[in-house]
């Protein structure tokens, strides 16, 4: 049965399309058939991480409304066998996600996919609604900053009462924190707050944890999600978190400040 | 948790009101907890005096909502908690009222204390979040996880946090002054009994960070340690 991860945050711009981006293709890489659903209409961002915008033809919307079929529309990536994605609509109509219509197509996406990647829109508003209400699993990524730490916690509280399994008196949407953008010099500095405080404050389980990385701009400027870097610290980051996602466990890295090695010392690096 | 919404806050009008809302169910709003939501109304009402009629009512204003700024610097000099809206969107279950005993008149406030006794605690099994609000009425509240900032609970009776809190907290909020609050790790946003409030400010110090029990003594709330 394919299991529905919805990507939210609340806050804006903490990293939400790039963790969808870099989940779709490791568990892709990893053998499941998975799509990568743009639930963020009007802003289109999924397609651009992904290097596919000009593959775009049809949208979400335009299956909503029957205008295309699912097989038209979903766009399968260059790079990485079993991935698809399914581009957001840019039109300005905020309401045209109707919840009868995202069934209809998760429903259908469900019959073929291992997995469905749902990237919310920032807010609490409707558009993060409908992507959270159909989830089994949400990955919730928060920056290490108060005003983030804050609104996960408000998402959180929508995922335990607004959710359809919440309505429907299911089991309880299975909660991630993926913590991203971490700096353990600024945390050094107490300028950021630690894992530990963000774990102790959100007081859910810890899925994964990107240290902030000039790679992740690059690959965002290449078209290339960052799980592709492979010699990089935020690609490994991002291995790391599909291995415990699919059940492994793997101690964590990056959390403290990287010593200086001897040769680096000497030339004063 | 009522709320009230009214366009026209003045003495006399909600005099009318209230009086007549009370007497077509006396019981039921005895003492009943009241939030005045200020959503329709622009001016600065004059909160002490509602706060005297709505304790003439026997009703308990514990506190304002939708308030502009101006209001919640008048509700916070008057002693009213700002709060958000009541809505219930956390999915607890309400506690099953406990039939009360056969022996006991169930008229006037006798009647009303004995159904409170009765009552089974709320039990709140995961963390409140920020922006969740949990009521529970006529008992105690026990919240096994933390309650968030910018989350709320309230309870006629005491209340039981097991985890941080960093939110509100307002216990006897029908008026009763023995009810205490306790918790684990005191950090709140707000803690009231009987709409006697402290904000966080008055909190620092000692007991920040620890685990505290808040209850009245002498007319004002006094926090110690647990052991
Ligand atoms: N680990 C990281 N290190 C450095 N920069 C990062 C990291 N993660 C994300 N960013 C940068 O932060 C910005 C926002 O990222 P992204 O678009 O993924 O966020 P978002 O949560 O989807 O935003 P929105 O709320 O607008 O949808 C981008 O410029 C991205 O390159
Ligand atoms: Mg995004």
């Amino acid at each position: 049965m394919a299991k529905i991860i919805v990507v939210t945050s609340g806050k804006g711009g903490v990293g939400k399309t790039t963790s969808s981006a870099a989940i779709g293709t490791g568990l892709a890489l990893a053998g499941h058939k998975t799509v990568i659903v743009d639930f963020d209409i009007g802003l289109r961002n999924l397609d651009l991480i992904m290097g596919c915008e000009r593959r775009v033809v049809y949208d979400f919307v335009n299956v909503i409304n029957g205008e295309a079929n699912l097989k038209q529309t979903l766009i399968k990536d260059k790079r990485t066998d079993n991935l698809f994605i399914l581009p957001a609509s840019q039109t300005r109509d905020k309401d045209a996600l109707t919840r009868d219509g995202v069934e209809k197509v998760l429903n259908e996406l469900a019959k073929d996919f291992d997995f469905i990647i749902c990237d919310s829109p920032a807010g609490i508003e409707s558009g993060a609604m409908m992507a959270l209400y159909f989830a089994d699993e949400a990955v919730v990524v928060t920056n290490p900053e108060v005003s983030s730490v804050r609104d996960s916690d408000r998402i959180l509280g929508m995922l335990s009462s607004k959710s359809r399994r919440a309505e429907q008196g299911l089991e309880g949407i299975k909660e991630h924190l993926l913590l991203t953008r971490y700096n353990p010099e600024r945390v050094e500095k107490g300028e950021m707050l630690s894992v530990e405080d963000v774990k102790e404050i959100l007081a859910i389980e810890l899925v994964g944890v990107i240290p902030e990385s000039q790679a992740v701009l690059n690959a965002s400027n290449s078209g290339q999600p960052v799980i592709l870097d492979k010699e990089s610290d935020a690609g490994q980051a991002y291995l790391d978190t599909i291995k415990r996602l699919l059940g492994e466990q793997v101690p964590f890295r990056f959390l403290n400040v990287e010593k200086k090695g001897f040769m680096k010392r000497i030339f004063g690096g | 948790m009522s709320v009230l919404h009214c366009a026209d806050l003045s003495v006399a009008t909600l005099q009318t009101l209230l009086s007549a809302k009370l007497a077509q169910a006396p019981a039921f709003f005895l003492q009943a907890p009241i939030v005045l939501n200020l959503n329709d109304i622009n001016q600065i009402p004059d909160f002490v005096s509602l706060k005297s009629l709505f304790t003439e009512l026997k009703l308990v204003l514990v506190g304002v909502t939708a308030a502009n700024p101006e209001q919640k610097a008048a509700a916070h000099a008057a002693g009213l908690a700002v709060l958000q809206a009541p809505k219930a969107n956390v999915k607890a279950r309400e506690p099953a009222p406990a039939m009360p005993p056969a022996t006991s008149a169930a008229t006037s406030s006798a009647g009303v204390a004995a159904v409170a006794a009765t009552m089974d605690s709320k039990v709140v099994e995961q963390t409140v979040r920020s922006g969740q609000q949990i009521y529970a009425k006529g008992t105690d509240l026990i919240v096994k996880g933390a309650v968030g900032a910018g989350a709320e609970v309230i309870a006629d009776g005491n209340i039981h946090i097991y985890g941080s809190l960093r939110g509100k907290a307002i216990a006897g909020a029908n008026g009763d002054t023995s009810k205490r609050i306790y918790c684990y790790n005191l950090q709140a946003e707000l803690v009231s009994i009987a709409g006697n409030y402290w904000l966080s400010d008055s909190l620092q110090g000692k007991f920040w960070g620890k685990s505290a029990c808040i209850k009245m003594q002498d007319d004002s709330l006094v926090i110690s340690e647990l052991v």
